[in-house]
């Protein structure tokens, strides 16, 4: 009995292992370099532009901008290497193996939150530069938590959609929602009493979404680079928000995958 | 994994003609062109502040810094440069309130206000831009009493309008009471009411300042019991 989820383990992480090495490949260590170049590039060039705070223009600018670099990569090498893999009938290979799917799922899983630790490292270690050290790391866990959602909900995409460009749409419209989620919330309840059918209808879709959606706005805020207010509250509310949400994307995933006739 | 290419020569004569031939037609057509106009746009109307707040994507402070880059750049557009008279003050005075909103504790949007939109020539404009740092300053005045200060002189020195650089710096010693605040800015009541010709007022400033104990400095101290004993002697001066 011990023997099976051992042997299971062993299969996710050499899974696990071949994703990582893949993306590595793919050089998308070099891609995030460029980003992060990039990124530096115009936060400087902007904030030479700027007539006071500079300084904190620079670091609000490139934690905004490292921020989208990183989710984008990830999204993007997410869905792109699942439906590569589905073109070559790896994922039809793989699975007529003497391998449970939950393994296979678990496997990519923990191979995209392995790769999505490389952002967090390499733009932490820029994000240092702009700020204490607590809270660059705040940010930088933050970062790598929000890379966990993104490449979990497109995991779930691609394995729904199985195809690059709804994929990708699907995923770019999951996170512009779940980023807008705060302030929608806030027009949505701005209409009160008064409110006629229509925007109690809007309302409470709102109301829905932000249940069922994580809340992206209180992630990774370059504020807490500018004005270093982030604290270990926002550590903890992140750390639970992820860990319930890439539970939920993975099941979610699973229960596709084991519908799927492979 | 790299794709071995064939040599150069491979290509048939006809797509070396083809790319050259659509070259020279790319290159002759914008060559053709007339130059762009450079062409004064007008600052439009300020979007709400809840549409900001939507397009920010959990992000204000940045967008803060973006919008007011933006906002900066008017007056300095592509090949155009715009006098700030000939800006609409009232729509700069919404752009800069929509960046505060953002990210109140920026304090671009009241250095502007204060010291760049302020400096205009037209007295008019200036007001303008004093009335929006004083309407902003009480939401936060141990952060932004700097541009109330400043404020406060150009009333003085350009405007010359002493009784409104009082309001503004009696206003500062009142409501900026943070340790931060540095013991001028809650004296500069004091040199207005003295340019006013306000002796008793001032000397009654800077008595309750000695009282308060806010002052702990020494220098500080000193000076000001010495601006206490001149007025005095000033007051006691028959016609002065």
């Amino acid at each position: 009995m011990m023997r099976m989820p051992s042997r299971s383990l062993s299969m996710a992480l050499t899974i696990a292992r071949y994703t990582l090495r893949e993306a590595l490949r793919n050089r998308l260590l070099w891609l995030l370099i460029g980003a992060a170049l990039g990124a530096v590039g115009l936060a400087g060039f902007l904030q030479q532009l700027a007539l006071t705070e500079s300084q904190a223009l620079q670091a609000a600018l490139l934690g905004a901008v490292l921020r989208l670099a990183a989710v984008f990569l990830i999204a993007t090498f997410v869905i792109t290497s699942m439906v590569r893999e589905a073109n070559d009938k790896g994922l039809e290979l793989l699975l007529a193996l003497p391998l449970p799917r939950a393994t296979y799922l678990f496997g990519k899983l923990a191979g995209f939150g392995a790769l999505a630790v490389l952002p967090a490292l390499l733009f932490g270690a820029l994000a240092l530069a702009m700020a204490p050290a607590g809270q660059a790391a705040l940010w930088a866990f933050s970062l790598l938590c929000e890379c966990w959602i993104v490449a979990a909900f497109s995991l779930l995409c691609v394995l729904t959609l199985q195809q690059v460009l709804p994929a990708l749409a699907a995923a770019l419209a999951f996170y512009v929602m779940a980023r807008a989620i705060g302030p929608l919330l806030l027009i949505g309840q701005s209409g009160g009493a008064t409110a006629d059918l229509g925007q109690q209808v809007l309302g409470g879709t709102l109301a829905a979404l932000g249940l069922l959606l994580p809340h992206l706005d209180q992630f990774t805020r370059s504020d807490w680079l500018v004005y270093h207010g982030g604290s270990g509250a926002d550590l903890a509310i992140i750390a639970v928000q992820s860990a319930l949400y890439v539970g939920l994307m993975a099941a979610a995933g699973l229960f596709d995958l084991y519908r799927k006739q492979i | 994994m790299v794709t071995r290419q064939k040599p150069l020569t491979v290509v048939p004569r006809p797509v070396w003609l083809l790319l050259v031939l659509a070259l020279v037609l790319q290159v002759g057509w914008q060559a053709t062109r007339p130059p762009p106009q450079a062409q004064a746009r007008a600052l439009p109307p300020p979007p709400s502040a809840a549409a900001l707040q939507l397009a920010a994507l959990g992000e204000p402070v940045a967008l803060a810094r973006l919008t007011m880059l933006y906002v900066q750049g008017m007056d300095d557009q592509a090949g155009v440069r715009i006098g700030w008279r000939q800006l609409d003050y009232g729509t700069v005075i919404g752009w800069l309130q929509r960046v505060l909103d953002l990210d109140p504790r920026g304090q671009s949007p009241l250095l502007a206000a204060s010291q760049v939109y302020g400096a205009v020539g037209d007295p008019g404009r200036t007001r303008q831009m004093l009335d929006f740092v004083h309407a902003r300053f009480a939401e936060d005045p141990n952060r932004r009493w700097p541009w109330l200060a400043h404020a406060a002189l150009v009333a003085r020195h350009r405007l010359h309008d002493l009784p409104l650089a009082r309001s503004y710096a009696r206003e500062i010693r009142l409501l900026a009471t943070g340790a931060d605040v540095p013991a001028w800015a809650h004296e500069l009541e004091i040199f207005m009411a003295e340019d006013m010709n306000q002796h008793d007022s001032a000397r009654a400033l800077i008595g309750g300042l000695l009282q308060s104990g806010r002052i702990s400095d020494p220098r500080e101290l000193h000076f000001l019991e010495q601006r206490l004993q001149q007025l005095e002697r000033a007051n006691g001066a028959p016609g002065r």
